[in-house]
């Protein structure tokens, strides 16, 4: 059987998620042994349009981007979103905060209606095409990727967790840091990071997106118990963009 | 060999972000060059707004990958600055440690994984192994340390969260700096072995020179060649200009053949990076990477920008040598467990440090709610595209005769020499294209 093709492509982004690959080291060597990379253009000269497994990395901010995506997906077997600005859009859905002709001129002034300048509203990779799996984070946890892409090779269907970073907090035993006035979106956010941010005592800024069902109800009663806001909790909401609107 | 050139290169590779190199030439007689960057813009500054100062660093570290932490460390100074916050001396040493941890992972990441396969005639690092096995080891497990370092000061390897205006929600204990100090010293001998492998291929880093102005941070008390403390001076310039004012120093511009909105100072162009710090303060360097400067020849006043993969070699020994001595002073003094505090106030302010490819300002404006009204930002890569399209300029006719696909390779080789980080540039880039 012939080793599957794999291809990466990055779209808007800082491009940390290709990184966290790159920061695999040795362990690349192993995919390669399991798969052909065909084209990575952050890493490699070469170029290719044959692939089974397409990883998109980066949100989608242009027409053009659209296309360019959906020509992706019509070649490709298996869609991978990679990363926070694929998955749920990233921090640059704040963008969607404003209206489009005023983000361009605050940033570019009176060049601001030049074509290449222009800018839609900023989509996740779901809301443009099908997205078969989805690795979190910003940036993604790089042994999670390593385990969705051996199960995928596999054959296998990796689990992604659905329970709240706060599980995983409570298990490393980390203070709670609503406890230290800070407000953490450890109780409605995806675990799969291992708390990686709450264990160095920053809050938890949603970068995973949220569980599938969050517990609105008690993440009120933690808002209530700390004498805080909603208004609070939303304005730490929005900063990853999940596809959820603040319901609270 | 033919004198007509027809080259365009739609996304460079092994480069951070998306750029184009465009060539026509007929006759030997070049037509038109042009450096072009179609990045998708991200519009940072116009997303801030609104969001308050404890929030910045976590959106604009965003603006880059491999630079994040250069990023959340230029906000994190600039809201300082302008909410007159203190930083303990304790946090500040163990921040330019955060700093230095960035530099080599960057600075490695580039010459090992990026520029040298350039060097060795390959298309990318992994053909390498099979060539030079056990240098690429050595890439590889540097590029782990820097990693390992990265993750152990700033929480993440990649966007960092002990980074907080006012210092560090979190410093390591004692025993992990001396496991971090320990790792360093057994570092010396991959550094070695990477600079010499570099050493043995020089004879194909391109020998072009073209003079242009080179501008970085200067830090005067105590003398230091800094990443992230001084002000701004240039190769031209005698004194220093204070961060606030960096906008003098920038002279952003938008040009008559071109709409790329382009960065001056004395000159027509000004080069920022590895090269621009060590021709302005390489005396300051130590000597284990004073000495790796000299195998390889560089000597202040170098103008060739593909040497500035050699000088991100010679500071990747200044970095990893100044660490060791800075985790041995912070615990002589004795790690203390501190406490920050902030408060919202309304101010204005920059910040800056050196990103690995060069000088970064960041610039931003609170409501005394602390939430930000405005911001700008100014990256490294930016200030460089006008020297790139310079040096195409200078380059371009001095190489027509050696065809197509030499041209084509070398100006290839001399974008990734500048380490460009195109994503970052983006955000306020302005570029025609024909």
């Amino acid at each position: 059987m012939s080793k599957p093709k794999i291809a990466i492509f990055d779209f808007a982004c800082c491009e940390g998620c290709q990184l966290q690959i790159v920061n695999l080291e040795e362990e690349i060597l192993d995919l390669l042994g399991a798969a052909d990379v065909v084209e990575w253009r952050e890493a490699m000269s070469e170029k290719s349009d044959e692939y089974d497994i397409a990883i998109i990395e980066g949100s989608i901010t242009r027409p053009e981007d659209e296309e360019r995506l959906k020509k992706i997906r019509s070649r490709a077997k298996v869609l991978i979103a990679l990363g926070a600005c694929a998955t749920i859009g990233g921090v640059n859905k704040l963008k969607n905060k404003f209206e489009l002709d005023e983000v361009k001129e605050c940033v570019y002034g009176k060049d601001a209606g030049k074509p290449h300048l222009d800018t839609a509203l900023t989509k996740a990779a779901d809301e443009v095409v099908t997205v078969d799996f989805k690795i979190h984070g910003c940036p993604i946890d790089r042994k999670e990727f390593t385990y969705i892409v051996r199960s995928l090779l596999l054959g296998k269907t990796p689990e992604i967790p659905d329970y709240p970073i706060c599980v995983e907090c409570k298990a490393k035993g980390n203070p709670c840091l609503w406890e230290y006035g800070q407000v953490c979106l450890g109780p409605i956010i995806r675990a799969g990071c291992g708390a990686r941010c709450p264990s160095s005592g920053f809050r938890c800024f949603g970068c995973r997106g949220y569980v599938s069902n969050p517990n609105v109800d008690a993440a009120k009663d933690v808002i209530e118990k700390y004498n805080l806001s909603v208004d609070d909790l939303k304005t730490k909401m929005v900063l990853f963009g999940s596809t959820q609107e603040p319901t609270l | 060999m033919s004198k007509n050139l027809n080259i365009h290169v739609e996304h460079v590779t092994r480069v951070e972000g998306h750029g184009n190199i465009l060539v026509n030439a007929k006759d030997g007689k070049v037509e038109k060059v042009q450096w072009q960057v179609p990045e998708a813009p991200r519009f940072f500054e116009a997303m801030v707004r609104g969001r308050s100062y404890e929030d910045i660093q976590t959106i604009v570290s965003r603006i880059c990958g491999i630079c994040s932490i250069t990023h959340s460390l230029a906000s994190t100074k600039a809201v300082e600055n302008a909410l007159g916050l203190e930083v303990s001396e304790q946090a500040d040493k163990v921040r330019v440690l955060m700093h230095y941890s960035e530099q080599l992972q960057s600075h490695v990441l580039h010459v090992g994984y990026l520029a040298a396969p350039d060097f060795f005639g390959a298309p990318s690092v992994v053909p390498l192994v099979a060539k030079a096995k056990d240098v690429v080891l050595a890439v590889i497990r540097l590029h782990r340390l820097a990693n390992e370092w990265s993750d152990l000061i700033a929480g993440r390897t990649t966007h960092p969260v002990t980074l907080i205006p006012g210092g560090l929600t979190k410093t390591p204990t004692e025993k992990q700096f001396r496991e971090l100090q320990e790792k360093l010293k057994n570092s010396m001998a991959d550094l070695t072995a990477v600079a010499e492998a570099v050493l043995s291929v020089a004879g194909n880093i391109p020998d072009f020179t073209r003079k242009t102005e080179y501008v970085s941070l200067k830090q005067d008390t105590p003398p230091t060649y800094t990443f992230y403390h001084g002000d701004i001076t240039s190769d031209q310039y005698d004194g220093t200009v204070k961060i606030n004012d960096w906008k003098t120093v920038a002279n952003e511009y938008v040009n008559d053949q071109s709409t790329a909105k382009w960065t001056k100072w004395h000159m027509d162009s000004y080069a920022v990076g590895a090269l621009a710090r060590f021709n302005n303060n390489a005396e300051l360097l130590c000597d284990p990477a004073k000495g790796v400067a000299k195998l390889f020849g560089l000597e202040k006043g170098n103008c060739n920008p593909f040497m500035n993969t050699v000088a991100q070699i010679v500071e990747s020994v200044h970095v990893v040598q100044e660490s060791i001595k800075l985790i041995d002073e912070l615990l002589t003094k004795g790690l203390k467990t501190e406490t920050v505090k902030s408060s919202p106030k309304a101010g204005k302010a920059s910040g800056c440090v050196e990103a690995p490819r060069g000088i970064l300002f960041h610039e931003y404006e609170f409501d005394k709610n602390g939430n930000c009204v405005a911001a700008d930002i100014c990256i490294p890569t930016n200030q460089n595209h006008a020297n790139i399209q310079k040096d195409f300029e200078k380059f371009v006719p001095e190489i027509i005769d050696e065809g197509e696909d030499a041209v084509r390779l070398k100006l290839e080789m001399l974008v990734r020499s500048y380490d460009p980080c195109i994503s970052c540039s983006t955000h306020m880039l302005d570029v025609q294209f024909v």
